[in-house]
């Protein structure tokens, strides 16, 4: 903890010298041509978040964040090794981008109006939509929010939610206590030993933070959602064309998914495309690639390494990851969800 | 006699000029330097579409603090929680300064005992404390102590009033009833007495060398007056005692175990450097002092308070205000375990939603700096009281 906040200091102060001495930080270069010529992804992930970015038993990082910023190097390099990541608490990662320390921020980060117009910062597209929930213990006997008058919350300092709750409580005429901590696992552990009643935090978050707890049986996530948290990728402000490669990533994960390629069949669709809408992604037809500055096989090196979005959805966090999360509003549009990618052509 | 004509030096000759001319042009650079800083911080900031100012100050927070000293809600603008943070910062410094100072005296005295066994745990819990980093100290509190204890419904409880729980220390808080400020004017009459008495007796000791026992009496009127007041209006004073309802306990105040986890951290750290401190002070005094009181028959505690100790503060008392200073900064450890100080929620929490790094950064380093510079003013003041008079 205390390396937390001397990595907020050293950023804060990182951010201070650099916008003090007129230092050109990589937020107005060519930060494609930095990242090619650094030879690696510096990418800003959660301290430890299952499902989303945690570092499994042999070190390497795994996750839904994790998996974006290894498509964005396998689309840049032809290759998703090329990432170096950078644990980052909730209050270090704004400062660590804007300070150019990070090329990327993917870190379940919710895309607010603040947040994207006053902080230096763009939000690419969106990766999981995701709303705030509350996990309560069973033996409670609580149904839904309103019987949680006079409860403590135990909540993450620094996140949507904090400001989520001092807007609904209030306006319900609900008293509560709210109980901050620094980072996932505090809060988990503050749930856990008794010094609040409710844990709140996004749905997606709530049922990785339950697998943590040493009976998770004994403990519900209550169906009530009280915001929209949209969360994706984000980019310092001033370099379109890093911006547009971020985004057209994570559009070709989820165009890929609805176009049926997969890891496994990528590379046989790529030397007999189907049809001309697999020919243009996978880059045997049209220059998409170079039009974003990458080769035009971007997209072919994205899915065959990294996967589709429905892919890396089951493996992070849905069927097949102890999560088990449905897709829910996470499905594709025409499969009754709403994501949506706009179409390679 | 008659005086030799002054020679007059030319102006940019003589040395004192010469040094004038160059400090002002030092300073000018300077001023220089932190102008183009200034400018170039926020000519950046702006070409990265990175708000600047102290406008975000009027917004509203939107977050709410677990421990407030002064009204304070969600709708409150970021200046309200600015003032919340800082007053919790004063609150965790000032307890611990008094805590830190009170063990801190009793374990340097303790140290110097003729009894064994009190000199060597004494010295046992300077050893300790002083070398285990505060940060840890201040985990092991929190998680180790104060997170293992019962949850609300398994509260232990004193007399059905105190609740001591994983949520806090739970007691009845006083609920004054009208009539109840004649006792509080009759405990500040009380104070004025006593200093008074104090006066008083000092002079007449100086007069006749008899002493009264300002101690005793100073306390009598102390507790007395008030209590007498108190009783004779008609005990206007109830108790809002604390009780189970649904999650929590309502009523009474609720000392959060984040406040307790740091003030005992601190106040033990900083206390095992105090004692060493007191000790070397004692130590200091010549031992020739002690024999010289002990000859003229003055008794070991009048040795103690009157011969020793004046002379040791001169030791003690820089030191000591280094001690406090220290303390102060390590108040900000508190956001380790979540403790709402300055920088937890103005440092940490509004730099995080406003993303005004720097703003909140120079404003978080203001407050120490500008808490740190009064502490020092107010123990140089004292210092200089205690200094040896030489006559």
């Amino acid at each position: 903890m205390r390396h937390n906040n001397k990595t907020l200091l050293t950023l804060s102060l990182a951010a201070l010298s650099t916008a003090a001495l007129g230092v050109t930080s990589s937020a107005s270069a060519a930060t494609l041509d930095e990242v090619t010529s650094r030879g690696e992804l510096q990418c800003g992930v959660n301290v430890g978040l299952s499902g989303f970015s945690s570092p499994d038993e042999n070190g390497n990082w795994q996750g839904l964040d994790v998996e974006t910023c290894r498509a964005i190097s396998a689309a840049i390099f032809g290759d998703a090794d090329k990432v170096v990541f950078t644990p980052l608490t909730a209050k270090e990662r704004f400062t660590a981008l804007q300070s150019g320390e990070i090329d990327v921020l993917s870190r379940n980060t919710t895309w607010t109006a603040t947040r994207d117009n006053s902080l230096g910062l763009n939000f690419t597209t969106t990766t999981f939509y995701d709303g705030q929930g509350f996990m309560v213990a069973k033996d409670l006997g609580v149904e839904s929010l309103e019987d949680l008058n006079g409860a403590s919350i135990c909540i993450q300092s620094g996140t949507t939610h904090e400001l989520n709750l001092a807007d609904y409580f209030p306006a319900k005429g609900i008293d509560i206590n709210t109980v901050t901590f620094d980072t996932p696992d505090q809060t988990a552990s503050g749930f856990a030993s008794g010094r609040c009643d409710v844990l709140t935090s996004d749905t997606s978050q709530l049922s990785a933070l339950r697998l943590q707890l040493p009976e998770p049986d004994s403990v519900e996530i209550l169906t009530d959602l009280i915001s929209k948290e949209p969360l994706g990728p984000v980019v310092a402000q001033g370099d379109d064309q890093w911006f547009d490669i971020v985004k057209w990533t994570v559009f070709a994960m989820v165009n890929a998914e609805e176009l049926g390629i997969t890891s496994d069949n990528a590379e046989q669709m790529k030397n007999d495309p189907p049809n001309p809408q697999v020919a243009r992604l996978l880059g045997v037809d049209g220059t998409y690639g170079e039009q974003l500055g990458l080769s035009n096989d971007w997209a072919y090196n994205i899915v065959s390494q990294v996967g589709n979005y429905g892919e890396v959805f089951a493996d992070t966090v849905g069927e097949n990851s102890p999560l088990g999360i449905s897709r829910g509003m996470n499905a594709l549009w025409n499969e009754g969800g709403i994501l949506y990618a706009p179409p390679i052509r | 006699m008659s005086t030799p004509p002054i020679e007059r030096t030319p102006l940019w000759r003589r040395p004192a000029f010469r040094a004038l001319i160059i400090q002002a042009l030092l300073l000018a650079g300077l001023a220089a330097l932190i102008a183009m800083m200034i400018g170039n911080a926020l000519t950046n900031l702006e070409a990265r579409g990175i708000t600047t100012g102290f406008d975000f100050l009027g917004e509203r927070a939107g977050f709410s603090i677990p421990q407030t000293l002064i009204d304070y809600s969600g709708d409150s603008s970021y200046a309200r929680t600015f003032v919340v943070g800082l007053l919790n910062t004063l609150l965790v410094s000032g307890l611990g300064i008094l805590a830190a100072t009170l063990i801190g005296f009793a374990v340097g005295i303790a140290r110097l005992s003729p009894n064994w066994l009190l000199a060597r745990l004494a010295a046992a819990f300077v050893e300790t404390f002083r070398n285990i980093p505060l940060l840890v100290q201040i985990l092991f509190w929190y998680f180790a102590v104060l997170q293992a204890l019962p949850s609300p419904r398994q509260s232990l409880s004193l007399l059905e009033a105190f609740f001591l729980n994983v949520r806090g220390l739970i007691v009845p808080a006083p609920v004054p009833e009208p009539g109840f400020g004649l006792t509080q004017l009759a405990l500040v009459a009380a104070i004025l007495a006593v200093v008074a008495l104090g006066v008083y007796a000092r002079r007449l000791q100086q007069r006749t060398g008899k002493a009264l026992p300002v101690y005793w009496l100073g306390s009598a009127l102390i507790i007395g007056l008030p209590l007498l007041v108190f009783v004779a209006s008609g005990s206007p004073l109830s108790w809002d005692v604390p009780s189970l309802k649904g999650f929590n306990f309502s009523g009474g105040i609720t000392v959060i175990p984040e406040l307790m986890a740091l003030w005992l951290a601190l106040s033990i750290y900083t206390a095992s450097f105090i004692a060493e401190i007191v000790r070397s002070g004692i130590q200091s005094v010549p031992k020739g002092q002690i024999e010289a009181s002990r000859a003229i028959g003055l008794p070991g505690n009048i040795t103690l308070r009157k011969v020793v100790i004046p002379q040791a503060m001169r030791v003690i008392v820089p030191q000591l205000t280094s001690q406090y200073l220290n303390l102060i900064k390590n108040s900000s450890l508190a956001t380790a375990i979540g403790y709402p100080d300055l920088v937890a929620v103005f440092a940490g929490t509004s730099l995080n939603q406003t993303g005004q790094a720097i703003e909140i950064i120079a404003m978080t380093m203001a407050v120490y700096l500008t808490i740190s510079l009064v502490v020092s003013a107010l123990m140089n003041v004292y210092n200089a009281r205690t200094l040896l008079k030489e006559r």
